[in-house]
C-alpha cells in the first residue's frame, strides 16, 4: 500500500486518538505544574484616634475575576507532585526519621492518600490477574469434558459477570453482601455472628473487592482457554497417554504447554485493566477502607472545588506505573520485531 | 469425547462436573436474585427478619397486597424519569458504534494492508493508548471543556468514547483484515480499482462478520462506560449508568433503594439479550485477539 493511501485510510482514526488521547495527556501534564491562583489580598490601612493599623484583608472579587479569567492558575513547578496528597516527600523523609521500625514506616505510609491507593491498586492487580488466569483454566478445563448440549447453556452464563457493566455488577453484589443482604445473614449465620459485616474492616473490604474483580474477570480467561484447548493436538495427547501419563502429567506436559502463549495475552489485558480498577470502589462504597489511582483522581474532581492540578498529578503518576507495568512486554515486542527485521 | 485421550475415570468426571456446576451458580446466581428480588418491597430485598422473606415476599404482600410488586420499576422509571436516561444512553451508544466502526475498518484495513515499519509502530502506540486509565484522560478533557463550553452534551461524550474505543477497535479489526486474503484487493487492482474502490467493491461485501464481533464490543464499552459519562455529562443528559449511580445519593429514603435495584435489572436487561443473540460471536472476539496476536 502506498503511503499517501495509507495516510488517508488511517487519518480518521489517527486524528481521533491524537486528539483525544494524547492531548488530554499533555494536558494532564500542563495542568499538573499549575496551581490554582492564590486569593487576592488587599491592604489597608485603618488610621484612628490610637495610630494607625494595616488590615488585610480578600478580595473575593479580584480573586474571582482572576480565577476566571486564568483558570489553569499560576504556574507551579513539580510543587504538586511532592505535596502531601502525592508524593509527600517530606512526610515520608519524616517517617522514615521518627519511625524505628519497617512496620511503623509502612503504617506511616499508608496514611498518605496517594500510597494509600497504590498499595490497593498494586496488590489488586498483582493478586486478581493470577488467579483469574487460575480461575478460569479450571472453569475451561471442566466446561470441555461437558456434554456437547450443555455447553452452550454454560458458556452464556459464564459470559455474564464479565460483559455486565462493572458498576452494575459491583452493585449487585453489594447488596447481595449487605448485613442485611442474602450472602451477608448467610455470612453471620456461618460464623455465628449477628454483628458481623463486611464493609466494617479494611481487610474485609479489601478481601470482598477482589472477589468480585475474579468473579468479573474470570470468564474472560475462560473463554481464551477454552478456545485454545479446542486447538490442543489430540494426537500428543494420545502418544502421551501410551508413554504412560497420567490425567495431571497430560495436563501439565502437553495442556499447559500449549496454552502459554494464550496465558501471556490474558496476563496483559488483566495487568492493564485490573491497574484502572475504579468502578467497584464506587459500587461497593468502599472509599473509606480502600481507594485506587483512578479513584482519588476521580475523587479530585468530583469534590466540591474541582481539584485540577491534583487529579493531573495522580494522573501523571498514573500514568507512569502504566508505562512500567507495560515495559516487559514492550520491549520483548521490539526485540522480536528486530529480530525479525534483521 | 471419541479420543481415548479424553476418556478419564468416573471421578475425575465428577470432581470436573461439580466444579463446572458450583462455577455456574456463582455467575448466575447474583443475576436472578437480583431480577427476582426486584419485585418486591426494600423490607423483602433486605430483610432485618430473614432471608426467607426475599423468596415468598411476606412484606411485600403486607405492604401491597401482593407478592409481587412493580413499585421499584414504577418509580424508577416514571418517577425518577430513567426513561431520559435510557434514551441518551441508546443516542450515546448508536453513534458511538457506528463512527467508531467507520473510523476503525478505514484504519484497521490500511493496518493490516500496509508492510511498512510505520504500521506495526501505530499499533504499538494504539496498545500502549489502550492501557490508559480511561478515568486519567477524563482528567486532561475537564477544564478545556469547561473552558470552550463543550461539557455536559451527548456529542461530546460521543467522540470521545469513540476516540477511546479506537486502539481496540484497530487492533481486532486489524487482525479480522489480515485473515481476508490479499489476492482479493490486490487482483482488484491489477484489473484497474484504486486501493479505495478496492475496499469498496471487494472488501467491504466480506468484512461484515468481523465488523459485528468490534461492534460488540464497541457496543459493550460505551454501554459500560462509567469514567466519561459521569464526568462529562451534565444532569439531564445523563446515561443509563450514571443515572443509576445518582439514585445511590439519595439511598437513605425509604423506597429508593428498590429504585435503583428496578433500574439496574432494566439496564442489564440489553445485555442478556446481546449475549443470548451474539454468544458465538462474543466468543470468537475474545480470542481473535489471542490466538493471533
Amino acid at each position: 500500500m502506498r503511503h499517501k493511501t495509507f495516510f488517508w485510510f488511517i487519518l480518521p482514526s489517527l486524528a481521533a486518538m491524537i486528539l483525544f488521547i494524547a492531548l488530554p495527556l499533555v494536558s494532564v501534564v500542563v495542568q499538573s505544574l499549575h496551581i490554582e491562583h492564590e486569593q487576592v489580598i488587599v491592604t489597608t490601612e485603618n488610621c484612628g484616634p490610637f495610630g494607625c493599623t494595616e488590615e488585610s484583608s480578600v478580595d473575593t472579587e479580584a480573586t474571582a475575576q482572576l480565577r476566571a479569567e486564568q483558570p489553569l492558575g499560576r504556574f507551579a513547578g513539580l510543587s504538586t507532585y511532592f505535596d502531601r496528597g502525592h508524593l509527600a516527600t517530606a512526610e515520608v523523609a519524616e517517617a522514615w526519621r521518627t519511625q524505628d521500625s519497617f512496620g511503623g514506616f509502612l503504617s506511616e505510609l499508608y496514611n498518605l492518600p496517594f500510597y494509600k491507593a497504590l498499595a490497593f491498586t498494586l496488590t489488586y492487580t498483582f493478586l486478581v490477574t493470577p488467579l483469574v488466569i487460575v480461575l478460569g483454566l479450571l472453569i475451561a478445563l471442566g466446561v470441555n469434558r461437558l456434554k456437547p448440549v450443555l455447553k452452550g447453556p454454560t458458556i452464556f452464563v459464564s459470559l455474564l459477570p464479565m460483559i455486565i457493566t462493572p458498576l452494575i455488577g459491583s452493585l449487585i453484589l453489594f447488596w447481595m453482601i449487605d448485613a442485611q443482604g442474602v450472602i451477608g445473614k448467610t455470612l453471620q449465620w456461618l460464623f455465628d455472628d449477628p454483628e458481623l459485616s463486611l464493609k466494617a474492616s479494611p481487610t474485609l473490604t479489601w478481601i470482598t473487592l477482589m472477589i468480585y474483580g475474579v468473579w468479573s474477570s474470570a470468564p474472560f480467561a475462560f473463554v481464551v482457554f477454552y478456545a485454545g484447548l479446542q486447538t490442543v493436538n489430540t494426537d500428543s495427547l494420545e502418544a502421551a497417554m501410551i508413554d504412560g501419563a497420567t490425567r495431571w502429567q497430560q495436563i501439565r506436559y502437553v495442556v499447559i504447554p500449549h496454552l502459554m502463549p494464550l496465558v501471556v495475552f490474558i496476563s496483559l489485558i488483566q495487568l492493564m485493566d485490573n491497574f484502572r480498577v475504579f468502578e467497584p470502589i464506587v459500587g461497593f462504597s468502599a472509599q473509606a477502607n480502600a481507594t485506587s489511582l483512578s479513584y482519588i483522581i476521580f475523587a479530585d474532581m468530583r469534590s466540591d472545588i474541582t481539584r485540577f492540578n491534583s487529579a493531573a498529578a495522580t494522573s501523571v503518576l498514573t500514568v507512569i506505573g502504566v508505562a512500567i507495568l507495560l515495559a516487559p512486554v514492550l520491549l520483548r515486542t521490539w526485540r522480536d520485531f528486530k529480530g525479525k527485521a534483521a | 469425547m471419541s479420543s481415548p485421550a479424553n476418556r478419564s475415570s468416573r471421578s475425575v468426571v465428577l470432581i470436573s462436573s461439580a466444579f463446572v456446576l458450583v462455577w455456574v451458580v456463582i455467575a448466575s446466581f447474583p443475576f436472578i436474585w437480583t431480577l427476582w428480588g426486584s419485585f418486591k418491597v426494600q423490607a423483602d430485598f433486605f430483610s432485618k427478619a430473614d432471608w426467607r422473606y426475599a423468596l415468598w415476599g411476606t412484606r411485600t404482600l403486607i405492604e401491597t397486597g401482593g407478592t409481587f410488586t412493580g413499585a421499584g420499576y414504577e418509580g424508577a422509571w416514571i418517577q425518577e424519569e430513567f426513561w431520559r436516561a435510557a434514551i441518551n444512553t441508546m443516542i450515546v451508544v448508536f453513534f458511538t458504534v457506528v463512527i467508531s466502526l467507520t473510523l476503525g475498518t478505514l484504519g484497521g484495513y490500511a493496518l493490516a494492508r500496509s508492510g511498512h515499519k510505520y504500521a506495526f509502530w501505530l499499533l504499538m502506540i494504539a496498545l500502549i493508548f489502550r492501557a490508559m486509565p480511561h478515568i486519567t484522560l477524563v482528567s486532561g478533557y475537564l477544564l478545556p471543556f469547561f473552558e470552550w463550553n463543550l461539557w455536559g452534551h451527548l456529542p461530546t461524550s460521543i467522540i470521545v468514547l469513540v476516540a477511546i474505543n479506537q486502539p481496540f477497535t484497530l487492533w481486532m479489526l486489524h487482525s479480522f483484515f489480515l485473515n481476508i486474503p490479499k489476492d482479493l484487493d490486490e487482483s482488484a487492482k491489477v484489473d484497474g480499482c484504486t486501493q479505495f474502490q478496492a475496499f469498496r467493491h471487494v472488501i467491504i461485501p466480506v468484512m461484515w462478520p468481523g465488523v459485528i464481533t468490534t461492534g460488540l464490543f464497541s457496543f459493550l464499552l460505551a454501554y459500560n462506560d462509567f469514567a466519561v459519562t459521569s464526568m462529562l455529562l451534565s444532569e439531564e443528559n445523563r446515561t443509563m449508568v450514571p443515572a443509576i449511580a445518582g439514585f445511590l445519593g439519595s439511598t437513605l429514603e425509604e423506597g429508593n433503594v428498590m429504585f435503583a435495584v428496578a433500574a439496574v435489572v432494566s439496564a442489564t436487561a440489553p445485555l442478556f439479550v446481546l449475549v443470548m443473540f451474539f454468544q458465538r460471536q462474543i466468543v470468537s472476539g475474545l480470542t481473535a485477539g489471542a490466538v493471533k496476536g
